[in-house]
Protein backbone atom coordinates (compact mmCIF):
# COMPACT_ATOMS: atom_id res chain seq x y z
CA UNK A 1 0.00 0.00 0.00
CA UNK A 2 1.64 3.63 -0.78
CA UNK A 3 2.82 5.33 2.34
CA UNK A 4 0.58 8.02 1.60
CA UNK A 5 -2.59 7.89 -0.58
CA UNK A 6 -3.77 11.16 -0.35
CA UNK A 7 -0.98 12.16 -2.06
CA UNK A 8 -2.76 10.46 -5.27
CA UNK A 9 -3.27 12.66 -8.09
CA UNK A 10 -7.41 12.67 -7.60
CA UNK A 11 -7.18 14.18 -4.26
CA UNK A 12 -4.82 16.77 -5.26
CA UNK A 13 -6.40 19.91 -5.27
CA UNK A 14 -4.27 22.47 -7.07
CA UNK A 15 -2.61 22.17 -10.54
CA UNK A 16 1.15 21.39 -10.51
CA UNK A 17 0.88 18.89 -7.41
CA UNK A 18 2.94 18.41 -4.60
CA UNK A 19 6.31 19.38 -5.41
CA UNK A 20 5.65 22.09 -7.82
CA UNK A 21 2.87 23.48 -5.56
CA UNK A 22 3.83 27.20 -5.79
CA UNK A 23 3.62 28.92 -2.28
CA UNK A 24 2.51 32.75 -2.54
CA UNK A 25 4.79 34.64 -0.14
CA UNK A 26 3.05 37.46 1.18
CA UNK A 27 5.03 39.12 3.43
CA UNK A 28 4.05 39.44 6.85
CA UNK A 29 0.86 37.10 6.65
CA UNK A 30 0.59 34.59 9.10
CA UNK A 31 1.11 31.45 7.99
CA UNK A 32 0.96 27.25 8.96
CA UNK A 33 3.61 24.92 8.68
CA UNK A 34 1.95 21.48 6.83
CA UNK A 35 3.43 18.63 8.39
CA UNK A 36 3.53 16.84 5.21
CA UNK A 37 5.36 18.86 2.77
CA UNK A 38 6.86 21.18 5.12
CA UNK A 39 6.11 24.00 3.48
CA UNK A 40 4.48 27.24 5.30
CA UNK A 41 1.19 28.24 3.95
CA UNK A 42 -0.30 31.78 4.12
CA UNK A 43 -3.58 30.91 6.74
CA UNK A 44 -5.91 32.98 3.86
CA UNK A 45 -4.90 30.75 1.08
CA UNK A 46 -5.50 27.57 3.34
CA UNK A 47 -8.97 29.09 4.01
CA UNK A 48 -9.82 29.62 0.75
CA UNK A 49 -9.06 26.09 0.65
CA UNK A 50 -11.04 24.59 3.56
CA UNK A 51 -7.83 23.84 5.47
CA UNK A 52 -6.25 21.67 3.04
CA UNK A 53 -2.77 21.97 1.86
CA UNK A 54 -1.88 22.37 -2.17
CA UNK A 55 -0.34 19.12 -0.94
CA UNK A 56 -3.46 17.64 -0.04
CA UNK A 57 -2.93 17.63 3.72
CA UNK A 58 -6.31 17.90 5.66
CA UNK A 59 -5.45 20.64 8.76
CA UNK A 60 -8.08 20.05 11.61
CA UNK A 61 -11.09 21.73 11.23
CA UNK A 62 -13.76 23.76 13.55
CA UNK A 63 -16.85 22.06 13.95
CA UNK A 64 -18.76 25.13 13.05
CA UNK A 65 -16.84 25.92 10.04
CA UNK A 66 -17.07 22.40 9.12
CA UNK A 67 -20.69 23.01 9.13
CA UNK A 68 -20.58 25.76 6.83
CA UNK A 69 -18.68 24.05 3.92
CA UNK A 70 -20.90 20.86 4.08
CA UNK A 71 -24.55 22.14 4.73
CA UNK A 72 -26.41 24.95 2.56
CA UNK A 73 -26.20 28.14 3.14
CA UNK A 74 -27.92 29.47 6.40
CA UNK A 75 -29.69 26.22 6.77
CA UNK A 76 -28.30 24.91 9.84
CA UNK A 77 -30.95 24.80 12.91
CA UNK A 78 -28.77 24.14 16.06
CA UNK A 79 -30.23 21.27 18.78
CA UNK A 80 -29.83 20.49 22.48
CA UNK A 81 -27.10 23.41 23.18
CA UNK A 82 -28.55 23.87 26.13
CA UNK A 83 -27.17 19.84 27.30
CA UNK A 84 -23.50 20.58 28.71
CA UNK A 85 -20.83 19.00 31.09
CA UNK A 86 -20.90 18.68 35.00
CA UNK A 87 -18.46 17.40 36.96
CA UNK A 88 -20.20 14.06 38.51
CA UNK A 89 -17.33 12.16 39.95
CA UNK A 90 -15.82 15.49 40.86
CA UNK A 91 -12.81 14.42 39.14
CA UNK A 92 -9.94 16.46 40.21
CA UNK A 93 -9.26 19.54 37.71
CA UNK A 94 -11.92 18.71 35.56
CA UNK A 95 -13.70 21.74 35.78
CA UNK A 96 -10.92 23.94 35.37
CA UNK A 97 -10.50 21.84 32.45
CA UNK A 98 -13.60 22.40 31.03
CA UNK A 99 -13.38 26.24 31.62
CA UNK A 100 -10.30 26.49 29.38
CA UNK A 101 -10.81 24.33 26.54
CA UNK A 102 -14.61 26.37 26.64
CA UNK A 103 -12.61 29.51 25.98
CA UNK A 104 -10.10 27.64 23.57
CA UNK A 105 -12.75 26.12 21.14
CA UNK A 106 -15.59 28.60 21.51
CA UNK A 107 -17.96 25.95 22.10
CA UNK A 108 -20.03 24.49 25.35
CA UNK A 109 -19.41 20.74 24.57
CA UNK A 110 -17.28 18.58 22.42
CA UNK A 111 -20.17 17.90 19.35
CA UNK A 112 -22.55 20.42 18.17
CA UNK A 113 -25.75 18.94 16.32
CA UNK A 114 -29.21 20.23 14.90
CA UNK A 115 -30.92 20.35 11.35
CA UNK A 116 -29.52 21.55 7.93
CA UNK A 117 -30.32 20.94 4.38
CA UNK A 118 -27.26 19.68 2.31
CA UNK A 119 -28.06 20.19 -1.48
CA UNK A 120 -31.88 20.70 -0.68
CA UNK A 121 -32.42 17.53 1.48
CA UNK A 122 -33.46 18.16 5.42
CA UNK A 123 -31.02 15.86 7.40
CA UNK A 124 -30.27 15.33 10.86
CA UNK A 125 -26.34 16.51 11.39
CA UNK A 126 -23.62 15.92 14.36
CA UNK A 127 -20.07 17.73 14.20
CA UNK A 128 -17.64 17.08 16.92
CA UNK A 129 -15.22 19.01 17.75
CA UNK A 130 -11.51 18.39 18.33
CA UNK A 131 -10.73 21.62 19.81
CA UNK A 132 -12.76 21.10 23.10
CA UNK A 133 -11.16 18.46 24.69
CA UNK A 134 -9.86 16.53 21.36
CA UNK A 135 -13.43 15.13 20.69
CA UNK A 136 -13.80 13.33 24.27
CA UNK A 137 -16.68 11.61 24.51
CA UNK A 138 -18.39 12.45 28.52
CA UNK A 139 -22.29 11.88 29.27
CA UNK A 140 -23.32 15.50 27.63
CA UNK A 141 -21.71 14.43 24.05
CA UNK A 142 -22.97 10.28 24.37
CA UNK A 143 -26.83 12.43 26.08
CA UNK A 144 -26.35 14.94 22.67
CA UNK A 145 -25.98 12.25 20.04
CA UNK A 146 -28.45 9.90 21.03
CA UNK A 147 -30.79 12.48 21.54
CA UNK A 148 -30.17 13.50 17.53
CA UNK A 149 -30.86 9.91 16.08
CA UNK A 150 -33.97 10.16 18.54
CA UNK A 151 -34.84 13.49 16.78
CA UNK A 152 -34.08 11.77 13.76
CA UNK A 153 -36.76 9.16 14.75
CA UNK A 154 -39.37 11.03 15.20
CA UNK A 155 -39.06 13.18 12.42
CA UNK A 156 -38.01 10.40 9.89
CA UNK A 157 -34.53 12.07 8.78
CA UNK A 158 -31.62 11.21 7.93
CA UNK A 159 -28.53 11.34 10.11
CA UNK A 160 -25.04 12.82 8.86
CA UNK A 161 -22.19 12.58 11.41
CA UNK A 162 -18.67 13.80 11.60
CA UNK A 163 -16.49 12.39 14.01
CA UNK A 164 -13.39 13.47 15.91
CA UNK A 165 -12.40 12.30 19.06
CA UNK A 166 -9.20 11.19 21.25
CA UNK A 167 -12.33 8.29 22.48
CA UNK A 168 -14.11 8.28 26.03
CA UNK A 169 -13.63 10.94 28.68
CA UNK A 170 -11.62 9.66 31.18
CA UNK A 171 -13.03 12.50 33.87
CA UNK A 172 -16.18 11.37 33.73
CA UNK A 173 -15.37 7.75 34.43
CA UNK A 174 -18.25 4.97 33.86
CA UNK A 175 -20.51 7.27 33.06
CA UNK A 176 -18.45 8.45 29.84
CA UNK A 177 -17.72 4.55 28.98
CA UNK A 178 -21.73 4.25 29.51
CA UNK A 179 -22.29 6.70 26.59
CA UNK A 180 -20.99 4.05 24.24
CA UNK A 181 -23.94 1.79 25.13
CA UNK A 182 -26.13 4.61 25.04
CA UNK A 183 -25.78 6.22 21.39
CA UNK A 184 -24.88 2.43 20.01
CA UNK A 185 -28.66 1.49 21.10
CA UNK A 186 -29.99 5.14 19.38
CA UNK A 187 -28.34 4.04 15.92
CA UNK A 188 -30.00 0.88 16.09
CA UNK A 189 -33.49 2.26 16.63
CA UNK A 190 -32.42 5.16 13.91
CA UNK A 191 -31.11 1.93 12.06
CA UNK A 192 -34.60 -0.37 12.09
CA UNK A 193 -37.04 2.00 11.30
CA UNK A 194 -35.07 2.67 7.90
CA UNK A 195 -33.18 5.49 7.56
CA UNK A 196 -30.03 5.99 6.48
CA UNK A 197 -26.75 6.88 8.57
CA UNK A 198 -23.65 8.57 6.74
CA UNK A 199 -20.37 8.76 8.71
CA UNK A 200 -17.22 10.94 8.10
CA UNK A 201 -14.46 10.02 9.99
CA UNK A 202 -11.99 12.74 10.70
CA UNK A 203 -8.71 13.09 12.26
CA UNK A 204 -8.11 11.65 14.65
CA UNK A 205 -10.97 9.17 15.46
CA UNK A 206 -10.30 6.87 18.30
CA UNK A 207 -11.20 4.73 21.13
CA UNK A 208 -14.71 4.53 22.64
CA UNK A 209 -16.05 6.30 19.49
CA UNK A 210 -14.67 4.35 16.70
CA UNK A 211 -15.81 1.24 18.78
CA UNK A 212 -19.27 2.86 18.78
CA UNK A 213 -21.49 5.14 16.66
CA UNK A 214 -18.29 6.00 14.14
CA UNK A 215 -18.11 1.95 12.91
CA UNK A 216 -22.04 1.75 13.17
CA UNK A 217 -23.08 3.95 10.21
CA UNK A 218 -24.53 2.38 6.82
CA UNK A 219 -22.13 4.27 4.90
CA UNK A 220 -18.96 4.72 6.69
CA UNK A 221 -16.45 8.02 4.82
CA UNK A 222 -13.42 9.01 5.86
CA UNK A 223 -11.02 12.33 5.19
CA UNK A 224 -7.69 11.60 3.86
CA UNK A 225 -4.51 10.69 5.55
CA UNK A 226 -7.29 10.75 8.78
CA UNK A 227 -6.20 8.66 12.19
CA UNK A 228 -8.72 6.00 12.48
CA UNK A 229 -8.53 2.95 15.07
CA UNK A 230 -9.27 1.87 18.47
CA UNK A 231 -6.34 1.75 20.50
CA UNK A 232 -3.33 4.64 20.75
CA UNK A 233 -0.54 4.08 19.03
CA UNK A 234 1.63 4.38 21.65
CA UNK A 235 -0.20 1.96 23.59
CA UNK A 236 0.08 -0.72 21.03
CA UNK A 237 4.10 -0.20 20.59
CA UNK A 238 3.99 -1.10 24.70
CA UNK A 239 2.03 -3.91 24.31
CA UNK A 240 3.68 -5.39 21.48
CA UNK A 241 7.25 -3.73 21.44
CA UNK A 242 7.21 -3.30 18.14
CA UNK A 243 7.31 -0.39 15.94
CA UNK A 244 4.02 0.65 13.77
CA UNK A 245 4.74 1.32 10.45
CA UNK A 246 3.74 4.90 9.43
CA UNK A 247 0.42 4.65 7.44
CA UNK A 248 -1.02 1.82 10.40
CA UNK A 249 -4.42 3.40 11.58
CA UNK A 250 -4.40 5.98 8.95
CA UNK A 251 -7.94 6.35 6.72
CA UNK A 252 -6.09 4.10 3.28
CA UNK A 253 -4.90 1.45 6.13
CA UNK A 254 -8.61 1.13 7.47
CA UNK A 255 -9.95 1.24 3.76
CA UNK A 256 -7.44 -1.16 2.11
CA UNK A 257 -8.66 -3.65 5.69
CA UNK A 258 -12.30 -3.22 4.98
CA UNK A 259 -13.49 -1.08 7.47
CA UNK A 260 -14.63 2.12 5.69
CA UNK A 261 -16.39 2.45 2.45
CA UNK A 262 -14.36 5.14 1.13
CA UNK A 263 -12.05 8.14 1.35
CA UNK A 264 -13.93 11.58 0.18
CA UNK A 265 -11.23 14.70 0.39
CA UNK A 266 -13.06 17.69 2.33
CA UNK A 267 -14.26 19.52 -1.11
CA UNK A 268 -16.00 17.17 -2.47
CA UNK A 269 -17.99 15.73 0.44
CA UNK A 270 -21.02 18.54 0.43
CA UNK A 271 -21.81 17.17 -3.53
CA UNK A 272 -21.05 13.44 -2.29
CA UNK A 273 -23.05 13.82 0.63
CA UNK A 274 -25.86 15.26 -0.97
CA UNK A 275 -25.71 12.67 -3.97
CA UNK A 276 -25.95 9.98 -0.92
CA UNK A 277 -28.98 11.47 0.51
CA UNK A 278 -30.78 11.60 -3.19
CA UNK A 279 -29.95 8.19 -3.45
CA UNK A 280 -31.86 7.01 -0.34
CA UNK A 281 -34.45 8.87 -1.08
CA UNK A 282 -33.62 11.54 1.46
CA UNK A 283 -32.23 9.16 3.61
CA UNK A 284 -35.38 6.52 3.73
CA UNK A 285 -36.39 3.34 2.33
CA UNK A 286 -38.64 3.77 -0.93
CA UNK B 1 -7.05 -1.39 58.09
CA UNK B 2 -9.23 0.85 55.62
CA UNK B 3 -9.33 -0.54 51.65
CA UNK B 4 -8.48 2.21 49.10
CA UNK B 5 -10.33 1.51 45.48
CA UNK B 6 -6.88 0.92 44.65
CA UNK B 7 -6.71 -2.13 46.63
CA UNK B 8 -9.90 -3.31 44.88
CA UNK B 9 -7.92 -3.15 41.62
CA UNK B 10 -5.13 -5.56 42.82
CA UNK B 11 -8.17 -7.68 44.74
CA UNK B 12 -9.61 -8.09 40.98
CA UNK B 13 -6.53 -8.90 38.99
CA UNK B 14 -5.60 -11.67 41.81
CA UNK B 15 -4.85 -14.78 39.79
CA UNK B 16 -6.80 -16.56 42.43
CA UNK B 17 -10.12 -15.27 42.07
CA UNK B 18 -11.93 -17.87 40.01
CA UNK B 19 -12.10 -17.39 36.64
CA UNK B 20 -15.18 -17.71 33.70
CA UNK B 21 -14.17 -21.03 33.22
CA UNK B 22 -14.77 -22.00 37.03
CA UNK B 23 -18.12 -20.13 36.94
CA UNK B 24 -19.48 -22.31 34.31
CA UNK B 25 -18.18 -25.39 35.62
CA UNK B 26 -19.75 -24.49 39.04
CA UNK B 27 -22.87 -23.00 37.99
CA UNK B 28 -24.25 -24.60 35.05
CA UNK B 29 -24.84 -28.48 34.08
CA UNK B 30 -23.19 -30.24 30.59
CA UNK B 31 -21.68 -26.81 29.05
CA UNK B 32 -20.54 -27.80 25.81
CA UNK B 33 -18.36 -25.16 24.44
CA UNK B 34 -18.52 -23.90 20.93
CA UNK B 35 -15.85 -22.39 18.76
CA UNK B 36 -14.65 -19.79 16.15
CA UNK B 37 -16.56 -16.68 14.68
CA UNK B 38 -17.24 -18.34 10.98
CA UNK B 39 -14.92 -15.23 10.01
CA UNK B 40 -11.11 -15.56 11.26
CA UNK B 41 -10.27 -18.03 13.91
CA UNK B 42 -11.28 -18.88 17.40
CA UNK B 43 -10.22 -16.32 20.02
CA UNK B 44 -9.51 -18.33 23.37
CA UNK B 45 -9.56 -15.21 25.61
CA UNK B 46 -13.34 -15.56 25.16
CA UNK B 47 -15.06 -18.95 26.05
CA UNK B 48 -18.85 -19.51 24.82
CA UNK B 49 -21.69 -22.23 24.21
CA UNK B 50 -24.91 -24.06 25.88
CA UNK B 51 -25.83 -25.76 29.24
CA UNK B 52 -28.45 -26.30 31.42
CA UNK B 53 -29.56 -23.54 33.94
CA UNK B 54 -31.75 -25.43 36.45
CA UNK B 55 -33.53 -27.30 33.22
CA UNK B 56 -33.26 -24.77 30.52
CA UNK B 57 -30.62 -24.35 28.01
CA UNK B 58 -29.03 -20.93 28.45
CA UNK B 59 -25.72 -19.75 26.53
CA UNK B 60 -23.08 -18.42 28.43
CA UNK B 61 -20.16 -16.70 27.59
CA UNK B 62 -17.03 -16.16 29.34
CA UNK B 63 -13.76 -13.87 29.09
CA UNK B 64 -11.02 -16.31 30.55
CA UNK B 65 -7.92 -14.91 32.18
CA UNK B 66 -6.47 -19.00 32.96
CA UNK B 67 -4.77 -19.43 36.16
CA UNK B 68 -1.52 -20.96 35.35
CA UNK B 69 1.02 -18.86 33.65
CA UNK B 70 0.42 -21.41 30.60
CA UNK B 71 -3.05 -21.11 30.45
CA UNK B 72 -2.82 -17.55 30.81
CA UNK B 73 -0.53 -16.73 27.93
CA UNK B 74 -2.89 -20.06 25.64
CA UNK B 75 -6.17 -17.59 26.69
CA UNK B 76 -3.94 -14.14 25.93
CA UNK B 77 -4.28 -12.97 29.48
CA UNK B 78 -8.18 -12.54 28.63
CA UNK B 79 -7.56 -9.65 26.52
CA UNK B 80 -9.87 -10.32 23.47
CA UNK B 81 -9.49 -9.75 19.62
CA UNK B 82 -12.04 -8.86 17.16
CA UNK B 83 -13.05 -12.69 16.62
CA UNK B 84 -13.83 -13.06 20.44
CA UNK B 85 -16.51 -10.55 19.95
CA UNK B 86 -17.26 -11.52 16.90
CA UNK B 87 -17.93 -15.67 18.85
CA UNK B 88 -19.65 -14.17 21.24
CA UNK B 89 -22.28 -12.00 19.00
CA UNK B 90 -22.54 -15.30 17.25
CA UNK B 91 -23.75 -17.30 20.03
CA UNK B 92 -25.78 -14.58 20.92
CA UNK B 93 -27.84 -14.72 17.79
CA UNK B 94 -28.20 -18.13 18.02
CA UNK B 95 -29.73 -17.87 21.76
CA UNK B 96 -32.16 -15.28 20.19
CA UNK B 97 -32.86 -17.38 17.34
CA UNK B 98 -33.26 -20.65 19.88
CA UNK B 99 -34.85 -17.93 22.60
CA UNK B 100 -32.21 -18.85 25.30
CA UNK B 101 -31.87 -16.51 27.68
CA UNK B 102 -27.82 -15.59 27.84
CA UNK B 103 -24.71 -14.53 30.61
CA UNK B 104 -22.12 -13.31 29.92
CA UNK B 105 -18.96 -13.85 32.52
CA UNK B 106 -16.54 -10.36 32.27
CA UNK B 107 -12.77 -10.16 33.42
CA UNK B 108 -10.86 -8.68 30.93
CA UNK B 109 -8.39 -5.72 31.30
CA UNK B 110 -9.73 -4.54 27.72
CA UNK B 111 -9.84 -5.51 24.21
CA UNK B 112 -6.51 -6.26 23.42
CA UNK B 113 -4.20 -3.56 22.12
CA UNK B 114 -2.27 -4.73 18.87
CA UNK B 115 -1.69 -4.47 15.39
CA UNK B 116 -3.83 -7.69 13.92
CA UNK B 117 -6.58 -6.56 16.47
CA UNK B 118 -6.76 -3.28 15.08
CA UNK B 119 -6.51 -4.67 11.22
CA UNK B 120 -9.50 -7.09 11.84
CA UNK B 121 -11.42 -4.07 13.30
CA UNK B 122 -11.37 -4.18 17.56
CA UNK B 123 -13.84 -0.64 17.26
CA UNK B 124 -15.76 -2.34 14.58
CA UNK B 125 -16.53 -5.69 16.60
CA UNK B 126 -17.57 -3.82 19.76
CA UNK B 127 -19.25 -1.40 18.27
CA UNK B 128 -21.60 -4.16 16.86
CA UNK B 129 -21.50 -5.98 19.88
CA UNK B 130 -23.35 -2.76 20.92
CA UNK B 131 -25.71 -2.12 18.52
CA UNK B 132 -26.98 -5.60 18.61
CA UNK B 133 -26.95 -6.66 22.02
CA UNK B 134 -29.21 -3.26 22.82
CA UNK B 135 -32.35 -5.38 20.59
CA UNK B 136 -31.36 -9.04 21.46
CA UNK B 137 -35.27 -9.92 22.37
CA UNK B 138 -33.44 -12.93 24.74
CA UNK B 139 -32.88 -11.72 28.21
CA UNK B 140 -29.17 -11.05 28.87
CA UNK B 141 -27.29 -10.54 31.96
CA UNK B 142 -23.74 -9.75 32.49
CA UNK B 143 -21.63 -10.60 35.40
CA UNK B 144 -18.51 -8.51 36.06
CA UNK B 145 -16.23 -10.97 37.92
CA UNK B 146 -12.95 -9.39 38.20
CA UNK B 147 -11.61 -6.30 35.68
CA UNK B 148 -14.15 -4.78 33.52
CA UNK B 149 -11.58 -2.91 31.50
CA UNK B 150 -13.51 -0.43 29.37
CA UNK B 151 -15.33 -1.19 25.94
CA UNK B 152 -13.81 -4.67 25.74
CA UNK B 153 -15.93 -5.50 28.93
CA UNK B 154 -18.58 -3.26 27.93
CA UNK B 155 -18.79 -5.53 24.53
CA UNK B 156 -20.63 -7.97 26.47
CA UNK B 157 -22.53 -5.82 28.64
CA UNK B 158 -24.77 -4.30 27.35
CA UNK B 159 -27.46 -5.99 29.64
CA UNK B 160 -30.73 -6.36 31.10
CA UNK B 161 -29.12 -6.86 34.51
CA UNK B 162 -25.32 -6.24 35.47
CA UNK B 163 -24.05 -7.89 38.74
CA UNK B 164 -20.57 -7.11 40.27
CA UNK B 165 -18.65 -8.91 42.54
CA UNK B 166 -17.66 -6.88 45.56
CA UNK B 167 -14.12 -6.57 44.97
CA UNK B 168 -14.70 -6.44 40.81
CA UNK B 169 -13.65 -3.57 39.91
CA UNK B 170 -15.04 -1.81 36.06
CA UNK B 171 -13.71 1.46 34.35
CA UNK B 172 -13.14 3.56 31.17
CA UNK B 173 -9.49 3.08 31.76
CA UNK B 174 -6.71 1.35 33.63
CA UNK B 175 -5.98 3.48 36.70
CA UNK B 176 -2.76 3.40 35.58
CA UNK B 177 -3.44 4.52 32.26
CA UNK B 178 -5.06 7.95 33.42
CA UNK B 179 -2.00 8.71 35.30
CA UNK B 180 0.10 8.44 32.90
CA UNK B 181 -2.31 10.42 30.58
CA UNK B 182 -3.31 13.32 32.84
CA UNK B 183 -0.06 13.57 35.28
CA UNK B 184 2.13 11.62 33.59
CA UNK B 185 3.24 9.45 36.22
CA UNK B 186 1.41 6.01 36.05
CA UNK B 187 2.65 5.81 40.08
CA UNK B 188 -0.52 8.13 40.44
CA UNK B 189 -2.82 5.54 40.00
CA UNK B 190 -3.84 4.74 43.56
CA UNK B 191 -5.25 8.61 42.78
CA UNK B 192 -6.80 7.72 39.96
CA UNK B 193 -8.45 4.67 41.05
CA UNK B 194 -10.11 7.15 43.87
CA UNK B 195 -10.88 9.51 41.25
CA UNK B 196 -12.30 7.30 38.41
CA UNK B 197 -14.99 5.71 40.58
CA UNK B 198 -14.29 2.21 39.94
CA UNK B 199 -15.23 0.48 42.40
CA UNK B 200 -19.00 -1.81 42.95
CA UNK B 201 -20.24 0.20 45.07
CA UNK B 202 -19.56 2.93 42.87
CA UNK B 203 -20.89 1.58 40.02
CA UNK B 204 -24.12 0.64 41.82
CA UNK B 205 -24.66 4.30 43.04
CA UNK B 206 -23.89 5.60 39.01
CA UNK B 207 -27.00 3.03 37.69
CA UNK B 208 -24.20 0.98 36.03
CA UNK B 209 -24.76 -1.95 38.29
CA UNK B 210 -27.76 -3.06 39.78
CA UNK B 211 -26.73 -5.96 42.40
CA UNK B 212 -23.09 -6.07 44.11
CA UNK B 213 -22.65 -10.37 44.80
CA UNK B 214 -21.03 -10.82 48.09
CA UNK B 215 -17.76 -12.33 47.79
CA UNK B 216 -16.51 -13.71 51.56
CA UNK B 217 -16.79 -17.15 50.49
CA UNK B 218 -15.10 -16.79 46.80
CA UNK B 219 -14.70 -19.95 44.92
CA UNK B 220 -16.41 -22.18 47.70
CA UNK B 221 -19.96 -24.57 46.79
CA UNK B 222 -22.32 -22.27 48.79
CA UNK B 223 -20.59 -19.25 46.73
CA UNK B 224 -21.56 -20.50 43.42
CA UNK B 225 -25.04 -21.75 44.86
CA UNK B 226 -26.21 -18.71 45.62
CA UNK B 227 -24.84 -17.20 42.13
CA UNK B 228 -27.01 -20.63 40.58
CA UNK B 229 -29.88 -19.76 42.75
CA UNK B 230 -30.24 -15.50 41.91
CA UNK B 231 -29.18 -16.68 38.12
CA UNK B 232 -32.35 -18.92 37.73
CA UNK B 233 -34.64 -16.26 39.68
CA UNK B 234 -33.64 -13.54 38.20
CA UNK B 235 -33.76 -15.30 34.53
CA UNK B 236 -37.18 -16.51 35.03
CA UNK B 237 -38.42 -13.00 35.72
CA UNK B 238 -36.66 -11.70 32.64
CA UNK B 239 -37.82 -14.03 30.82
CA UNK B 240 -41.78 -13.12 31.82
CA UNK B 241 -41.06 -9.44 30.69
CA UNK B 242 -43.03 -7.84 27.77
CA UNK B 243 -41.25 -4.74 28.01
CA UNK B 244 -37.79 -6.26 28.26
CA UNK B 245 -36.17 -4.43 25.16
CA UNK B 246 -38.01 -1.33 26.21
CA UNK B 247 -36.60 -1.12 29.33
CA UNK B 248 -32.81 -2.24 28.32
CA UNK B 249 -32.87 0.70 26.04
CA UNK B 250 -34.10 2.83 28.96
CA UNK B 251 -31.80 1.60 31.06
CA UNK B 252 -28.72 2.79 29.09
CA UNK B 253 -30.62 5.89 28.08
CA UNK B 254 -30.64 7.54 31.54
CA UNK B 255 -27.14 6.74 32.32
CA UNK B 256 -25.13 10.09 32.42
CA UNK B 257 -25.30 13.17 34.15
CA UNK B 258 -25.47 16.03 32.19
CA UNK B 259 -26.34 20.31 32.78
CA UNK B 260 -29.60 20.84 31.40
CA UNK B 261 -29.94 24.85 30.86
CA UNK B 262 -33.47 26.11 30.31
CA UNK B 263 -33.93 27.74 26.78
CA UNK B 264 -35.40 30.94 27.09
ZN1 LIG C 1 1.30 20.37 2.67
Amino acid sequence: MPLLNFLKPENLLEEGGRSAAPIQSDAGEPEKNCPNCHKDIPLSRLWANQLVCPCGYHFRMKARHRISTVTDKNSYCELFSNIKSCNPLDFPGYEDKLDTVKTASEEEEAVICGTAMIGKQKCCIFVMESYFMMGSMGSAVGEKITSLFEYAIKHRLPVIGFTVSGGARMQEGLLSLMQMAKTSAAVKRHSDVGLLYVAVLTDPTTGGVTASFAMEADIILAEPGATVGFAGKRVIEQTTRQTLPKEFQSAEFVLEHGFIDKIVVRKEQKKFLAELLKMHNGGQKL
Amino acid sequence: MSQIPYDRVKLARDSKRPTGQDYIKNIFKNFIEFHGDRRYADDKAIMGGIAWLDGSPVTVIAIEKGHTSNERVERNFGAPHPEGYRKALRLMKQAEKFGRPIICFIDTSGAYCGIGAEERGQGQAIAENLMEMSTLCVPVLSILIGEGGSGGALALAVADRVWMLKNAVYSVISPEGCASILWKDSSKADVAAESLKLTAEDAKSLGVVDRILAEDDIGKKEYFERIHSLLIDEVNSLSKDPELLQKRYDRFRRIGMVKVEQII
